[in-house]
C-alpha cells in the first residue's frame, strides 16, 4: 500500500517538474511547481514528517508559489521567444546530467541496504512536539539567525522593490 | 489483495533516488532556460528535491534533525525568494528584459 | 715565531694609507709606506734568525709551519691557513721584503711631484702582502691567493696613471694574459686535488716522492704542464710575455719592483716549489728547458733593436727569466733560485738606475734624445755601470764572479749537461744580453747629450701624439701608439741640462750595486742543497770561460758600435732591414696574437654571445614568460562570460567530479 502511495505521488512529482522545465510560458511552470510541492508533501507525511509536510503546504505552496505567481503577472513576463545565441551550456548540459543521474543513482543503490522500507507510520519523531523541542534547545541559535535572516530579507526586498521617491 | 508485481513498501533508496531526479530536474531547467524566473523556479525545484533527501534520512537515521534541516532550508528558501524576486523586479525595471543571456554585463 | 706578522705589517700599511692617506701630509705617508716595508724586512730577519738560518748555522732544514685557522673543511678536502718557512721560502723572503724596502725608499724620491701619492703606496704595499702570502703559503691555495693578488696590484699599479689609455690598455692586457695562466694554474691545482686530495705542500710533495716517474703523457705530466702554463703567464715565457713590455706604462719603480724583482719570479718560485711534480714528469721538464730557451733568445733579440730604455730592460727582464726556467727544466732548481735572487739585485738596479736617468732627462725615455750624461749624473752611471755588468756575466771563474754571472754560468753548466746545443744557444744569448745592456749604457751616457733633438711636446701629463716618433713603434693592438715613448706623468722640469737625482734616490741603487757585484759570493745553492740536492761531480771548466768570454765579447761589441763608430749600427739596419723590421716589431706577436684570438673572441662575442644568447635568448626567455602569461590569461578571460548559465554549467561539472570523486575515490566510508 505504502508503495502504492509512493508511486502515485512520485509519478506526480516528476510528471510536474517535467512539466515545470518543458513549459513555455512561467506561470505554467509556476503551476506546475506547485504540483510538485503538493506530491512531495505527501511524500513527506508517508515518511512521518507531519510538520514538514504541512510547512510545505503552507509555507512554501501557500506562500512562497504565490508570490512567484504575484511577480509573473506583476511583470507581465511573456513566453519565451527562441534566441540564436548558444552557450556551451546547452549542448554539454544533458550529457552532464544523464551522468550526474547515473552516478548518484549507483551510489545510492550501492550505499543503502536493500530491505529498509518506508512504512507509513514507523517514523514517530517528526511530530511538532519534537520538532518544537528540537529547535529549541539543540538547535536554537540557527533559529534565532533565521528570524534575523527574514528580518533581513524582508528589508532587502522592500529597499530594492520600491519605487523611485520623486 | 492480490500480490503486487512490487514490494509492499517503497525501500528508502527509491526516494532517494526520486530526490535525485527532482534536482537533476532543477538543474536542466537552470541551465536550459531562458527566463529568469523560470530559472528561479528550477532552483526552488532543486531545494525540494534535497528537502525530500534530508525528510528520508531522517526517517533511515529514526532522529528529528533532518526535519530541523527541512525546516531551516524552507525557512531560508522563503527568504531568498522575497529577496530574489525583488532583485528580479529591479533588472526588469532598468533593462526591460527578463532574458537571462541578456544579463552579461560582467563578461570579461 | 708569529709568521703571520711578515704579510700583515704591508697590509696595515696598505689600509692606513689608502684609507688615510688622503689627508695626510707626505712625510707621513712615506714613513708608513716604507716603515712597514722595513718593519716586515727587520721580521724576516728576525725569524730567520731565530730558525737558525744566519751564521752558518744548518737551520730549516726541515719547513717551520704554523697553522693558523681552517679555512675550507668540505669532504676529502682541508684546507687550512698554514704559512710555512723552509729555505726557499727564505731565500724569496730576503729577495721580497729587502728588495721591497729599497725600492720603497726610491720610490719616496720617485713619485715626489707625481699626483696621487698615497694611492701608489698603498698599492705598492699592498702588492708586498700578496707577494709575501704567495711566498709563505703552505698550500696551493694560499699561493693561488698570492698569485691572483699580486697581478690585481699589478693592474692596479701598471694602471696607475690610468687617465691615459695606453696606461689603462697595458694594465688590461697584464691582467688578462695573467688570467689566462691562471686558468692552467686553477686546472692544475684541480687536478691536484682529485689525485692527491690535498693541497698541502708537504702532503702533496710527499705522496709525489714516492710514485714512479712518468715518462710518456700521463696525468702527472698534464699537472707539470697546467702548472708551467699558470707559470709562463706570471713569468712572461712564450706565449703569454705580451704583457710585460706594455706593462713598462707604469711608473718605472713598479717595473723595477714587480716587473723585475718580485712579482715575475712568482712562477719561478712556483716551480720550483712544485720541482718535486717536475722531476716525475720528465717530459714537463723537457718543455719547461725549452721554453725558457727559446724566450731567453727571442726576447734578446727583440732587445737589441728597442729605443726606450725601459723597453730593453723588459725584454731583458723576459729573456733573464728565460734563464732561470732554463736553469729549472734542466733539473738545477737551485740555480734557478739562484739566478731569481742575483736578477732582482741587478735588474732593480737597473730599472731604478733607468728611473734616474728619466728623471734626469726631465722625463724622456727614448734613448735616442739622451746621452752623454756622464758629465750630469755620475753616480747613476757608476751604479748602472755596476748592474751592466753584474748583467753581462763578466766573470773569471773559479775566482770571482759577478752576481749575474755566478748564477748565469751554474745555469748554462746545468744546460752543457742535459743538451750541450742549448748550451750554445745560451751562450749566444749571454753574448747578445751583454750587447745590449752595453747599447743602452752607450747610448744613454756617451756620446753628446740630444736632449735638445727630441720634439718639443707639451710639458704637462698629457703627451701629445709625436709622428716624430712615429713608425710603427710597438702598436698596441691599434691603439694608442707611440705614447710609451713620450713623457707622460712626469711634466718637464723644464731644466736645460740633466741633473742628478737625489740622495733618495740614489741611496738604494748604491745599495743595489754593492749587492750586483757582491751578490754571486752568497752561496745559495749550497744553502738550497736540503731541497734540491747538488749535482755530483764538477763541471768542465771551459764552461765557465766561454760563458764569461762571451759576456766580454758582447760588451766590447757594445761599446764599439755604440762609442766608437756609432753610425754602423744604421748601416747594419738598412742592410738588412726586413730582419731588422722583423726584430724591431716584436716578429709581430702582438699584431698576431689579435688576429687569430683577440679578434675572433670580440667578434664572436659580440655576434654570437651578445647577439643571439643574450638579446634573443635569455631576453626572449624573460619577456616570453611574460608574454605567455598573458596569452594564458587571454584564454582565461574567456570564462568570464557574463553569462549565467555558463557559470551554472561550470558548477554542475564541478559538483559531478566533487561527487566522484567523494563516491568512488575514497573519503564516502
Amino acid at each position: 500500500m505504502d508503495a502504492l502511495l509512493f508511486m502515485i505521488f512520485a509519478a506526480v512529482a516528476v510528471v510536474c517538474g517535467i512539466n515545470l522545465v518543458l513549459q513555455k510560458h512561467p506561470i505554467s511552470s509556476a503551476l506546475s511547481l506547485v504540483g510538485v510541492m503538493a506530491a512531495l508533501a505527501a511524500l513527506y507525511l508517508l515518511l512521518g514528517g507531519e510538520f514538514i509536510a504541512a510547512a510545505q503546504l503552507v509555507v512554501y505552496a501557500g506562500a512562497v508559489m504565490v508570490l512567484f505567481v504575484f511577480v509573473i503577472m506583476l511583470l507581465n513576463a511573456g513566453t519565451e521567444h527562441k534566441v540564436h545565441k548558444s552557450t556551451w551550456a546547452k549542448y554539454a548540459g544533458a550529457p552532464l546530467l544523464v551522468v550526474f543521474l547515473g552516478m548518484v543513482a549507483w551510489l545510492i543503490q550501492g550505499m543503502s541496504a536493500p530491505t529498509e522500507n518506508v512504512v507509513f507510520g514507523q517514523f514517530q519523531k517528526g511530530t511538532p512536539l519534537e520538532i518544537g523541542r528540537a529547535l529549541f534547545t539543540t538547535y536554537l541559535l540557527p533559529f534565532e539567525i533565521t528570524s534575523v535572516l527574514i528580518l533581513i530579507a524582508i528589508l532587502g526586498a522592500i529597499v530594492l522593490a520600491r519605487k523611485e521617491i520623486e | 489483495m492480490p500480490p503486487l508485481p512490487f514490494p509492499a513498501a517503497a525501500p528508502v533508496s527509491w526516494y532517494l533516488t526520486l530526490s535525485a531526479v527532482l534536482f537533476a530536474l532543477g538543474v536542466a531547467g537552470f541551465l536550459f532556460r531562458r527566463n529568469i524566473i523560470t530559472v528561479f523556479m528550477s532552483i526552488e525545484l532543486m531545494l525540494n528535491g534535497v528537502n525530500l533527501s534530508f525528510v528520508t534520512f531522517s526517517y533511515k537515521l529514526k532522529q528529528v534533525d533532518g526535519n530541523i534541516f527541512s525546516f531551516f532550508v524552507m525557512v531560508v528558501a522563503a527568504a531568498e525568494a522575497a529577496v530574489g524576486l525583488a532583485i528580479i523586479l529591479t533588472v526588469f525595471k532598468n533593462r526591460q528584459t527578463l532574458e537571462i543571456d541578456e544579463l552579461d554585463s560582467l563578461k570579461n | 715565531m708569529q709568521l703571520w706578522l711578515i704579510p700583515l705589517l704591508p697590509l696595515v700599511g696598505f689600509a692606513l694609507n689608502g684609507l688615510f692617506g688622503k689627508r695626510l701630509s707626505k712625510p707621513v705617508i712615506n714613513t708608513i709606506a716604507c716603515g712597514s716595508a722595513l718593519l716586515s724586512f727587520l721580521w724576516v730577519l728576525k725569524t730567520l734568525n731565530g730558525l737558525g738560518v744566519f751564521g752558518g748555522g744548518n737551520g730549516l732544514e726541515e719547513a717551520y709551519r704554523e697553522h693558523y685557522f681552517t679555512w675550507i673543511q668540505s669532504g676529502m678536502l682541508n684546507i687550512g691557513v698554514d704559512f710555512a718557512v723552509d729555505r726557499l721560502t727564505a731565500v724569496m723572503l730576503m729577495i721580497v721584503t729587502g728588495i721591497g724596502f729599497l725600492i720603497h725608499v726610491y720610490a719616496v724620491g720617485y713619485m715626489s711631484h707625481e699626483g696621487g701619492y698615497y694611492r701608489f703606496f698603498a698599492y705598492f704595499n699592498l702588492f708586498m702582502f700578496f707577494m709575501l702570502t704567495l711566498v709563505l703559503g703552505a698550500n696551493f691555495l694560499l699561493l693561488f691567493v698570492g698569485w691572483e693578488g699580486v697581478g690585481l696590484c699589478s693592474y692596479l699599479l701598471v694602471g696607475f696613471y690610468f687617465q691615459e689609455k695606453f696606461a689603462s690598455d697595458a694594465a688590461n692586457k697584464a691582467f688578462i694574459v695573467n688570467r689566462i695562466g691562471d686558468f692552467g694554474f686553477s686546472l692544475a691545482v684541480f687536478l691536484i686535488v682529485i689525485h692527491f686530495g690535498s693541497l698541502d705542500f708537504a702532503t702533496v710533495f710527499d705522496k709525489v716522492k714516492g710514485m714512479p716517474v712518468e715518462t710518456s703523457a700521463g696525468w702527472m705530466t698534464a699537472i707539470a704542464l697546467l702548472l708551467l702554463l699558470g707559470a709562463t703567464g706570471k713569468s712572461a715565457q712564450i706565449p703569454l710575455y705580451v704583457w710585460l713590455p706594455d706593462a713598462m706604462a707604469g711608473p718605472t719603480p713598479v717595473s723595477a719592483l714587480i716587473h723585475a724583482a718580485t712579482m715575475v719570479t712568482a712562477g719561478v718560485y712556483m716551480v720550483a716549489r712544485s720541482s718535486q711534480i717536475f722531476l716525475h714528469a720528465h717530459g714537463a721538464l723537457t718543455v719547461v728547458a725549452v721554453i725558457g730557451l727559446a724566450t731567453a733568445f727571442f726576447a734578446a733579440t727583440v732587445g737589441m733593436t728597442q729605443f726606450d730604455i725601459k723597453k730593453v730592460y723588459a725584454y731583458s727582464t723576459i729573456s733573464q727569466l728565460g734563464y732561470m726556467f732554463l736553469g729549472l727544466g734542466t733539473g738545477a732548481f737551485s740555480a734557478g733560485i739562484f739566478h731569481v735572487m742575483t736578477h732582482a739585485f741587478f735588474k732593480a738596479l737597473l730599472f731604478l738606475g733607468a728611473g734616474s736617468v728619466i728623471h734626469a732627462c726631465g722625463g724622456q725615455q727614448d734613448m735616442r734624445y739622451m746621452g752623454g750624461l756622464r758629465k750630469y749624473t755620475p753616480w747613476t752611471m757608476a751604479t748602472l755601470a755596476c748592474g751592466t755588468l753584474a748583467i753581462a756575466g763578466v766573470a773569471i771563474p773559479g775566482v770571482f764572479a759577478l752576481s749575474g754571472a755566478a748564477s748565469k754560468d751554474l745555469i748554462l753548466e746545468s744546460a752543457y749537461e742535459f743538451a750541450p746545443w742549448m748550451y750554445w744557444v745560451g751562450v749566444l744569448t749571454a753574448c747578445m744580453t751583454a750587447f745590449y745592456v752595453t747599447r743602452a749604457f752607450c747610448l744613454t751616457f756617451f756620446g753628446e747629450y740630444r736632449g735638445d733633438q727630441a720634439p718639443v711636446e707639451a710639458s704637462h701629463a698629457v703627451p701629445a701624439h709625436d709622428d716624430a716618433h712615429g713608425d710603427a713603434h710597438h702598436d698596441d693592438h691599434g691603439h694608442a701608439a707611440a705614447h710609451d715613448d713620450d713623457a707622460h706623468g712626469h711634466g718637464g722640469h723644464g731644466h736645460g741640462a740633466p741633473h742628478e737625482s737625489t740622495w733618495v734616490m740614489l741611496g738604494p741603487l748604491v745599495v743595489l750595486a754593492i749587492l750586483s757585484l757582491f751578490g754571486g759570493l752568497i752561496t745559495i745553492p749550497k744553502f738550497l742543497e736540503p731541497l734540491f740536492p747538488l749535482r755530483e761531480g764538477e763541471p768542465e771548466a771551459w764552461l765557465g770561460w766561454v760563458a764569461s768570454g762571451a759576456g766580454i765579447l758582447g760588451i766590447f761589441l757594445g761599446y764599439v758600435l755604440y762609442v766608437v763608430a756609432p753610425s754602423i749600427p744604421e748601416s747594419i739596419a738598412s742592410t738588412f732591414n726586413v730582419p731588422y723590421r722583423w726584430i724591431y716589431n716584436k716578429y709581430f706577436v702582438d699584431e698576431l696574437y689579435d688576429t687569430v684570438v683577440i679578434s675572433p673572441t670580440v667578434d664572436g662575442s659580440r655576434s654570437l654571445l651578445w647577439r643571439v644568447m643574450d638579446a634573443r635568448g635569455i631576453d626572449g626567455i624573460v619577456n616570453g614568460t611574460g608574454a605567455t602569461a598573458r596569452g594564458i590569461g587571454g584564454i582565461l578571460k574567456r570564462m568570464q562570460s557574463g553569462s549565467i548559465r555558463s557559470y551554472a554549467a561550470w558548477v554542475v561539472l564541478g559538483s559531478i567530479l566533487l561527487i566522484a570523486y567523494a563516491g568512488f575515490v575514497g573519503g564516502a566510508k
